[in-house]
């Protein structure tokens, strides 16, 4: 290293801190709850050639390396000589940009001293594009709504006002897309004035050298972590609940010196739902779980990202194709670090997790037509609740915590005031978590009715209803979900619409997540705190863990 | 000599040092004063800083008008975990608040990630029946019933404090304050905080930590404040003892001892009130207030003379300072964002070969390399020597002795060695890093606050900012700095300046197009009501002045936008002017308004506060002199990195109109101030330095 080197390091430090600030603003001026409560964006910046340099580390890890190959993708297709000061480019193609229509996603050429020098770009999921609107329903992406080809938004500072005039017109949200896009034109060109302004105070007029460095550096620093793991090959197999079916979601993990490899052959074909998942978003999530174990301390970027190849049989369902229905990808997205976990796990024993409930349990709530028809309330409140995650090697598992995605969950007290909803109970499940030396996280168990005397409906997707999250090294397996009306009620499907009506009360339970170890094995002074606490029952802790009080 | 009748004394206890300070009647310091903390009795520590000042300046206890204090005692009750044995009472069925909260890691790629310590496990977590709706209508009367086992279950946990935060009691308090009626005749001892009284504000879990920390630290708290009061008054202190708090307000003892959870992080905010008020005496409409001390540094932004006020901030953040690991806290605070980087941060080279620095901080124990106590882990002020921007005989009014070779020996070790570097380098590049650091907190700061850095003027002070301002500034963009006099112990002269106050954020749900206009007069009536009684109990006399401020959003976003109300009640005719304010300030921090959406409003803050002393006027300096050094030194230019003699000169014998050139050091018994070779400084009439970048000069 030479003392030029800490200035590369110190412009290193600038771009992560740019990208950071290009995601705040981003999240505080969009209007979609997904947003807000999820940070459901990206921002990055890239090099001349397209290579990702810097990403904002957000709350979803859907756009890791979305993001990364998207710009790759429009700078191929519009060439640089044509670009001008101010221009903007935009796509939602959910095979370029992240898995479903709602992400937009958008570039900007950088200018300095007259040249492009580089490109920001960021996305954020929008709230309402037409078609069947934000659920499973749609049987393929023309039902799904609106989708805009790779195209130039902005010319030299100029919006597109026609394009903007067709967004708007299919959508039921026109002002909030309005909002959101302008929100992402205002992430875009900051980022490009903060780069601008790095290179003139550190006086550089190119950024080859710079994206050089860190794009080496990461690399370098990601195989001295892959060095780190034993070579070979190893398969999972993952059992999810699925809409009409339940599905196979398979996987091999090959590690090598400088690659590791993960394919899905073998994985169940298709649904007929919106619940297939095109490879970059799949990709995405399994980037993720394996950074999480491998080199997390190393910033995402084109070099850290490098070493890591996802691939999958055209039209299995972790590779959908055009024009498969994709809008609720995440479902079986949030899945895939489980199965890559079931990989990861023999080559790292110790090292990984068991499975959690994974999936978040998403409670989409609106008004019924009727309702508005007699002049009623229109409402539409997008909750999201947590289940368990799975045991630690070292640490018990987390309740009612999200993971892999990093959303929020909402308060009680604030979703009361904006919906007429009336929640009566929101408590961890005790003995929910699975057994084990170390234990799975517990699920929570939420009731809830209409605070009016009009029915509520209810558009669920979600999983681990029939397929619960499994133990690791002789943990146990943790609560399956569970959805019902009544405490008597029959247990409902996971993916559907539920109407619930008026007077009577929802019980979702959320899954607990797996052990990690025998429950012979956990140390008696944490049963007897765990059953002090109320987390197990006097049942389990004799039963299951054979500690009498 | 200073005529010490009516003299005002103000003391600080920070973690190390306690700061005290004496101004006359106009406000002319008269003494100041560092002494260490005392933390078996802080009190003996801020009775030594007192006598102290009081001695050199030939003054008697009686003859002192106005008494502020400031502790660091809740915050640190809290870090430390040294407080009272919290139970906490919620509405049946929401055992779980604390343990669920937001359901979320505030780390993405941690797995072994491990969630904040919230006081109170689940074992000592209770719930009463009775239910509020949003609107404050009861669904379900409290279950007086079960009220006697209740309180069997609190007493056999051993709960000294308890705290209650029932379902929406920010709308209709009735629940708590029963509840806490029958629970005080069963169990007199019991220390009960309500949620309504401590933040009224919806979102059931901040409200309950809140709840929480308040119970926590009140017993301790209380017993600390009466002490310390008796001690004052033993040694014959007459006037009242009024506290700052986190709001940058003082307030009662009485009020302090109820509500101890808004004490915390007085001490800073002592900072920004100094700032806030040299920008009032300079005019400086926009500006950033830079607060470097040995374990952390704290950036606030001051625009038309007043801090930047939040409503919540986080306790004893675990994880390297990153959001959400902490313990929230839902208060009325003056914001700021703090992060790891002291004097006393330790740098080290990660796997990929990048210099770290901080938040791992060598304290004060053992300190840095150079203190030669112990530390062999080099820090930023080890790297400030080696660049030699540190006189070492001069460090620390030159009570502690320098040993530049062990910074040496550190910074070779840890940094140089390992990257190829030379000390001197090395140090180079620790500085850079540490301060881009800086700059980059204050840009992101900024970006979150809707503003920008680049028009500011920096105000720079603590122990280590007037040694890094230049470079901080340089990296921020900012073209503007200045250092107050007796910048070391900024934060307790800000208190000498802070107004008798009080706020109170409530929740209460309305949309701009269907505002119940009476309803929210009747609201903010009882709020006024509420906080007079809190100001006048400090403030007997004078005028006072009440803020109502709403914060809106568009329905659908979570961020709020802070608009101040007309002082009266609202009218009809206010609805329009309203809806043109958010817009214009939404249009000016996200560049266009969007027409056509709801605009709605959860909260509504009310503030009341005495009048501040009045502003020093600064004699006109007329002519520039050039300033005298009384030496020189080898510096490493940080602009040029090369080798280079800078002058020094002594603060105390600079004069107003004094002005000078950079590379040049200015030192002063409890700090240096850097000037960079890009910069000038030039002293006004009020005896402040300013640090003008030389480009900028020239435009």
């Amino acid at each position: 290293m030479t003392p030029t080197d800490t200035r590369l390091q110190v412009m290193w430090n600038r771009l992560l801190a740019v990208v950071e600030e290009q995601g705040q603003a981003l999240i505080r001026a969009a209007f979609s709850p997904i947003v807000r409560e999820c940070g459901d964006i990206s921002a990055g910046i890239f090099d001349l050639k397209g290579r990702m340099l810097a990403q904002a580390v957000t709350g979803t890890p859907g756009h890791i390396n979305t993001m990364a190959e998207a710009v790759k993708t429009l700078r191929g297709r519009f060439p640089i000589q044509e670009m001008k000061p101010g221009d903007i480019y935009m796509t939602n193609d959910p095979w370029i940009a992240s898995g479903h229509l709602n992400d937009f996603l958008l570039m900007m050429p950088v200018f300095y001293k007259g040249r492009v020098v580089g490109f920001t770009s960021c996305t954020s999921h929008l709230v309402d594009l037409g078609g069947q609107g934000m659920g499973p329903e749609g049987t393929d992406i023309y039902d799904e709504g609106l989708l805009i080809p790779p195209c130039r938004l902005m010319a030299a500072g100029a919006l597109n006002t026609f394009l903007m005039e067709v967004v708007k017109a299919n959508s039921r949200e026109p002002v909030a897309n309005e909002g959101d896009i302008y929100a992402l034109i205002a992430c875009c060109e900051t980022g490009a004035r903060r780069l601008a302004d790095m290179m003139a105070e550190f006086g550089i007029d190119d950024l080859d050298r710079l994206a050089d460095y860190i794009i080496d550096t990461s690399y370098r620093g990601t195989l001295e972590a892959i060095a780190e793991l034993p070579r070979g090959r190893w398969h999972a197999t993952l059992k999810v609940d699925g809409y009409e079916q339940e599905i196979e979601l398979c996987a091999a993990l090959t590690v090598s010196a400088d690659r590791v490899e993960v394919d899905f052959t073998g994985t169940s074909g298709l649904s007929r739902k919106g619940i297939n998942v095109p490879l970059n978003y799949a990709t995405a999530y399994t980037v993720f779980a394996l950074r999480c174990i491998i080199g997390p301390e190393i910033p995402n970027n084109a070099g850290s990202l490098a070493p890591f190849h996802v691939n999958g049989p055209e039209n299995c369902i972790l590779n959908a194709r055009h024009p498969a229905p994709v809008a609720m990808r995440h479902t079986l997205g949030q899945m895939t670090p489980d199965l890559i976990y079931g990989c990861l796990s023999q080559a790292l024993p110790g090292r990984v997790p068991a499975e959690g409930a994974s999936c978040m349990y998403d409670l989409p709530l609106r008004h019924t037509p009727e309702a508005v028809a007699r002049g009623g309330t229109q409402f539409a409140l997008e909750l999201v609740f947590s289940g368990g995650t799975g045991a630690r090697p070292g640490l018990d598992g987390l309740s009612a915590t999200a993971f892999p995605s990093g959303v929020w969950g909402s308060q009680v007290e604030t979703t009361e005031a904006v919906a007429p909803v009336l929640i009566t109970r929101r408590e961890l499940r005790q003995d929910s978590g699975g057994a084990g030396r170390l234990r799975g996280g517990l699920g929570q168990r939420i009731e809830m009715r209409s605070a009016t005397d009009e029915d509520v409906m209810l558009f669920l997707s979600v999983e681990r209803v029939l397929n619960p999250a499994r133990g690791r090294q002789g943990g146990g397996t943790g609560a399956a979900g569970r959805i019902r009306i009544g405490e008597d009620g029959a247990d409902l499907p996971g993916k559907g619409e539920i109407r619930v009506p008026a007077g009577e009360t929802l019980i979702f339970e959320t899954p607990g997540g797996g052990g990690y170890g025998p429950a012979g094995e956990r140390d008696r002074a944490q049963v007897l705190r765990d059953l002090a606490e109320g987390l197990i029952s006097a049942e389990a802790a004799r039963d299951i863990y054979g500690v009498e009080p | 000599m200073h005529n010490t009748n009516g003299c005002r004394i103000a003391i600080d206890i920070g973690g190390t040092f306690t700061d005290t300070v004496l101004i006359d009647a106009a406000g002319h310091s008269l003494a100041t004063t560092k002494t260490p903390t005392t933390p078996e009795n802080p009190t003996l520590g801020a009775l030594e800083g007192a006598r102290r000042v009081l001695e050199e300046a030939g003054a008697h206890w009686h003859q002192i008008g106005g008494f502020i204090h400031g502790t660091t005692l809740a915050t640190n009750a809290l870090i430390e975990r040294r407080g009272a044995k919290v139970a906490t009472v919620t509405t049946e069925g929401f055992r779980d608040i604390l343990e669920i909260a937001y359901e979320r890691r505030y780390s993405q790629y941690d797995i072994d990630l491990v969630k904040p310590d919230l006081i109170v496990p689940r074992s000592r977590a209770f719930t009463i029946g009775g239910r509020m709706d949003a609107r404050g209508r009861e669904l379900q009367p409290l279950d007086e019933a079960g009220v006697a086992a209740l309180a069997v279950a609190l007493e056999r946990c051993g709960a000294e404090a308890v705290a209650v935060c029932l379902m929406h009691a920010y709308a209709n308090p009735a629940h708590e304050i029963h509840l806490r009626e029958m629970l005080s005749a069963a169990l007199p001892r019991l220390v009960i905080s309500l949620s309504h009284e401590v933040s009224p504000e919806a979102r059931e879990f901040d409200r309950l930590c809140t709840t929480i920390a308040n119970a926590y630290v009140l017993p301790q708290m209380a017993s600390y404040l009466a002490d310390f009061q008796a001690r004052f008054t033993a040694e014959g202190l007459v006037c009242p003892i009024l506290m700052m708090t986190a709001g940058g307000g003082m307030t009662t003892l009485e009020t302090a001892a109820r509500l101890p959870i808004r004490l915390v992080e007085s001490g800073p905010a002592g900072g920004a009130i100094l700032a806030a008020r040299i920008a009032a005496e300079t005019g400086a409409q926009e500006v950033l207030s830079f607060d470097m001390g040995g374990t952390t540094a704290k950036l606030c932004l001051i625009d038309g003379f007043r801090p930047q006020t939040a409503r919540r901030f986080e306790i004893a953040r675990a994880a390297r300072f990153i959001k959400g690991s902490g313990m929230p806290v839902r208060i009325p605070v003056i914001e700021m964002i703090e992060i790891g980087a002291g004097g006393g941060s330790i740098a080290h080279v990660d796997r990929l070969g990048r210099v770290q620095v901080g938040p791992e901080s060598a304290g004060s124990e053992p300190g840095p390399a150079c203190f030669a106590k112990g530390g062999t882990k080099p820090t930023v002020t080890d790297a400030d020597v080696l660049q030699g921007l540190i006189e070492p005989a001069r460090f620390a009014e030159g009570r502690l002795r320098i040993n530049e070779a062990a910074a040496e020996a550190a910074v070779a070790h840890d940094v140089g060695a390992l990257l190829g570097l030379d000390p001197a380098a090395a140090a180079r590049g620790i500085s850079e890093i540490v301060n881009e650091n800086m700059a980059g907190a204050g840009r992101m700061h900024a970006v979150e606050s809707g503003k920008d850095l680049g028009a500011r003027l920096m105000i720079a002070f603590g122990g280590n900012g007037p040694l890094h301002a230049t470079r901080v500034a340089r990296r921020a963009q900012v073209g503007r700095i200045l250092i107050p006099r007796d910048p070391g112990v900024g934060s307790a002269v800000g208190f000498l300046f802070a107004p008798v106050s009080f706020e109170i954020v409530r929740s209460r749900y309305e949309t701009l197009d269907t505002l119940d206009i009476a309803g929210l007069n009747a609201f903010f009536e009882a709020m006024i009501d509420e906080a007079r009684m809190v100001v006048r109990a400090g403030a007997p006399e004078g005028l006072l002045t009440i803020r109502r401020q709403a914060f809106m959003r568009y329905h659908g976003q979570g961020h709020e936008i802070e608009i101040a109300l007309p002082d009266r009640p609202l009218e009809a005719a206010d609805i329009a002017d309203l809806r043109r304010a958010f817009e214009a300030e939404y249009g000016r921090q996200f560049s266009r308004a969007v027409p056509g959406m709801t605009i709605e409003i959860l909260n509504w803050a009310l503030d009341v506060s005495s009048a501040a002393p009045a502003l020093r006027q600064y004699p006109q300096v007329e002519r520039r002199q050039l300033a005298r050094p009384v030496g020189q030194r080898r510096i490493l230019c940080d602009v040029t990195g090369d080798w280079r003699v800078a002058d020094v000169f002594e603060r105390a014998a600079l004069e107003p109109s004094d002005h000078l050139s950079g590379p040049a050091l200015i030192i002063e018994p409890q700090t240096t101030t850097f000037v960079s070779a890009d910069f000038g400084a030039q002293v006004d009439g009020g005896g402040n330095i300013w640090l003008t970048r030389k480009a900028e000069d020239a435009r």
